[in-house]
C-alpha cells in the first residue's frame, strides 16, 4: 500500500549538510499499522512528512497503492491522507463540526453532508454528536480534542493515515483509553497507518510492524514480537529495554499457547484465564499461584484446555520468526485471514 | 447564552457615556450654552459632512491599505525583510501626527487631501502592525495541520489564519480609528475643514458656544465609531478565538 524506495532528505546547515533521512525502504500492507519508532531527532517524523510532501525528498520515492506521489500535486495527495499531529492542530475558530468538515469542504461537500459526516465520526468516536457538534475546540479537553483530531483525518474515508506522536500530549490514563478506542476502531476500519512514536510501549500496543530509526537511517522493520525476541542490534535491544520478554507477553495470546487439558491435571476451582486474555494475566497467576499450569475457560464457563509454564516458555524461546509474526497479527485484528 | 450577556457588558461603556452626555446636554440647555450651540446647526451639518469624509476616506483606506500591507509583511518570503519594515513603520508611528499634517502640506498644498493623506498615514500603521503581529503569532502547528489536510496558501490565509488573527486585528483597527477620529479636527488647520473649524474659530474668538458645537459632535462621532468597530470585534471574530465571548 506504501512503499519507499531510499527515500532521503539532506538539509543545508551553516555547519554543512545534515542527513536527516537516509535511503529508507521498507513497504506497509494494507490495513496495516506502522509505528516509527526512535529517539527524537532520529528522522521518524521527517520521514512521515516526506510521504504527503510536507517536507520534499532530497532523492528516493514515495508509492501509494502504486501510484508515484511525485507525480500527484502535492495539494490532492493531502486532501487524500488523514493527518494527526501531536498538538492537534484543531482551528480554534471553527467548531468540531467545522473542523471536521475542513477537507469535505475542499473536496465540495455541501453543508448537509459535511454535517451529517460528522455527527457519523463523532459517534465513532464515542463523542456524543448533539452535545459535541458545535463547541469550539477550546470547550474540550485534552482527550476530546485529540479524537476529534482523528475524526477530522477519518472525515472523508481516506485509505491511509500519518499520525505524528498523536497521543503524546496527554496524560497516561488519557492515553491509554484513546489508544484502546483508536485500536478498536482501527479494526473496522483498517486504514494503513503511518504513526510516529517514541513510546516502545505505545509501539508494540499499536503496531502490526515497527520500523525503528537511528540518525536517520532504519535499523529494523519487524514485527512487534520479533523485535522484541531479535533486535537487530545493541541499539534496538537498549531501545526497546531489558524489560522486552515481558513486553513480548502482552502481544501472546492464551489462545496461541493453549494446550488441550488432560484430565486431573489442573485443579478444579481458583481463577481461570480466557483464550482472548494475553500472557500478561497468565504470567501474574502463575506467580501468584506459583502454579505450574492454569485452567483456560471460555465466556461460558466451560474449560477448554489449559496453559502450562512450560508452553510459555517454549513460546518465548521459540526461534521461527515468520509464522508467529503472521499469527500474531491475525489474532490482534480479530480475523482469520492473517497479514494481508 | 454568552451571546447574549455579553454585547450588553459590552454596550455598558457606551450607555455610561450616553448617560454622561445626556447630562452634560441637560447642564448646556439649563445654562443657555445650549441655545448657543444650536445657532450653529446648519454649519454644524455642513461641516460634520465634511468631517465624516474626511474619517470615511482616510479610515476606510487605510484599513484595505493596512490590513492588505500586513499580510503581505507576514508571508514567509517577506520574513528577511518584514522585521526591518515594521521597525520603519513604528519610527513613522512616532511621528506627532501633527507634524505628519504639516509635512502633508508642504508635499501637497492645502485642502481636503493632504488632509486625508496625512489621517490615512496616521491610521495606516497601528493596522499594519496590529495585522503583521496577528498573523505572526497563529501558531505554527495549526498552519502545519492545514497545509497537512491539503489546504492551499490562499485557503489557509482565509481560513486559518485570517480568522485566528481577526481579534488582534481589529484591536489595531480600533486604536488606528480613535487616532483618525481624534486627529480629523486638526485637519482644519492645513484647509481640510471639517468640526475642527468650530472648534478653532470658538477657541480664537473665545465663543465658547461655538467651541462646542464643534467639540460635542466631534466627541459623539469619536464614541460612535468606536462603539461601531466594538461590536464589529464581538460579532465578526469567531466565539472561539474571541475573549470577549469566551469568558
Amino acid at each position: 500500500m506504501i512503499r519507499l524506495d531510499a527515500l532521503t532528505r539532506v538539509y543545508a546547515t551553516p555547519q554543512g549538510p545534515v542527513t536527516a533521512v537516509d535511503g529508507v525502504s521498507f513497504e506497509v500492507g494494507a490495513g496495516e499499522t506502522c509505528v516509527l519508532l526512535g529517539p527524537s531527532g532520529c528522522g521518524k517524523t521527517t520521514t512521515l512528512r516526506m510521504i504527503n510532501r510536507l517536507v520534499r525528498p532530497t532523492s528516493g520515492k514515495v508509492f501509494i497503492a502504486g501510484r508515484d506521489t511525485d507525480a500527484v500535486d502535492p495539494v490532492e495527495l493531502r486532501r487524500g491522507i488523514g493527518y494527526v499531529i501531536q498538538q492537534i492542530g484543531l482551528f480554534p475558530n471553527m467548531t468540531v463540526a467545522e473542523n471536521i468538515g475542513v477537507v469535505p469542504r475542499l473536496l465540495g461537500w455541501n453543508a448537509g453532508r459535511r454535517r451529517r459526516r460528522a455527527e457519523e465520526l463523532l459517534a465513532l468516536l464515542a463523542l456524543e454528536p448533539a452535545r459535541f457538534l458545535d463547541r469550539y475546540p477550546n470547550e474540550l479537553s485534552g482527550g476530546q480534542a485529540q479524537r476529534v483530531g482523528v475524526a477530522r483525518a477519518l472525515a472523508v474515508d481516506p485509505p491511509v493515515l500519518l499520525m505524528d506522536e498523536p497521543f503524546a500530549a496527554l496524560d497516561p490514563v488519557n492515553r491509554e483509553a484513546v489508544q484502546d478506542e483508536f485500536l478498536r476502531m482501527q479494526r473496522t476500519l483498517r486504514k494503513t497507518i503511518l504513526f510516529v512514536s517514541h513510546d516502545i510501549d505505545e509501539a508494540v500496543k499499536m503496531a502490526d510492524r515497527i520500523a525503528i530509526f537511528r540518525a536517520g537511517r532504519l535499523v529494523q522493520f519487524a514485527t512487534p514480537d520479533t523485535m522484541l525476541a531479535h533486535p537487530a542490534d545493541a541499539f534496538v535491544a537498549g531501545f526497546v529495554g531489558s524489560d522486552r520478554t515481558l513486553k513480548r507477553l502482552r502481544l501472546i495470546r492464551v489462545r496461541d499457547v493453549m494446550v488441550p487439558l488432560a484430565a486431573g491435571e489442573v485443579p478444579a476451582g481458583g481463577p481461570a484465564l480466557a483464550p482472548d486474555d494475553d500472557l500478561r494475566r497468565a504470567a501474574a497467576l502463575f506467580l501468584e499461584l506459583g502454579s505450574e499450569a492454569l485452567r483456560c475457560e471460555d465466556a461460558g464457563g466451560r474449560v477448554v484446555g489449559c496453559v502450562t509454564r512450560a508452553a510459555v516458555a517454549a513460546r518465548l524461546g521459540a526461534r521461527d520468526g515468520g509464522g508467529m509474526d503472521a499469527q500474531g497479527i491475525a489474532a490482534r485484528r480479530g480475523d482469520e485471514g492473517g497479514a494481508a | 447564552m454568552n451571546a447574549i450577556a455579553g454585547p450588553g457588558r459590552s454596550a455598558v461603556p457606551h450607555l455610561v457615556l450616553g448617560g454622561i452626555a445626556a447630562a452634560v446636554a441637560w447642564g448646556l440647555y439649563a445654562s443657555g450654552l445650549g441655545a448657543d450651540i444650536l445657532r450653529y446647526q446648519k454649519d454644524i451639518v455642513y461641516l460634520l459632512k465634511q468631517h465624516l469624509v474626511l474619517v470615511g476616506i482616510s479610515g476606510s483606506c487605510a484599513i484595505a491599505a493596512g490590513v492588505g500591507t500586513g499580510i503581505w509583511l507576514s508571508r514567509p518570503w517577506m520574513a528577511r525583510w518584514a522585521e526591518g519594515a515594521i521597525q520603519a513603520v513604528n519610527m513613522v508611528t512616532s511621528i506627532p501626527t501633527l507634524a505628519k499634517l504639516a509635512l502633508m502640506m508642504t508635499l501637497l498644498g492645502i485642502g481636503a487631501l493632504p488632509a486625508i493623506v496625512g489621517l490615512w498615514l496616521a491610521t495606516l500603521l497601528p493596522i499594519i502592525r496590529n495585522t503583521y503581529e496577528g498573523l505572526r503569532a497563529v501558531p505554527a502547528h495549526l498552519v502545519d495541520a492545514a497545509r497537512g489536510m491539503g489546504m492551499g496558501p490562499a485557503e489557509i490565509l482565509r481560513r486559518v489564519e485570517l480568522p485566528n488573527a481577526l481579534f488582534v486585528i481589529f484591536a489595531g483597527v480600533r486604536t488606528a480609528m480613535a487616532v483618525n477620529v481624534g486627529t480629523a479636527p486638526i485637519a482644519f488647520l492645513i484647509g481640510g475643514g471639517g468640526l475642527g473649524e468650530l472648534i478653532f474659530t470658538g477657541i480664537d474668538l473665545q465663543e465658547h458656544g461655538m467651541m462646542l458645537a464643534g467639540a460635542i459632535p466631534t466627541a459623539l462621532l469619536a464614541v460612535a465609531v468606536d462603539f461601531l468597530f466594538g461590536q464589529a470585534q464581538y460579532w465578526l471574530v469567531p466565539r472561539g478565538v474571541n475573549p470577549l465571548r469566551n469568558s
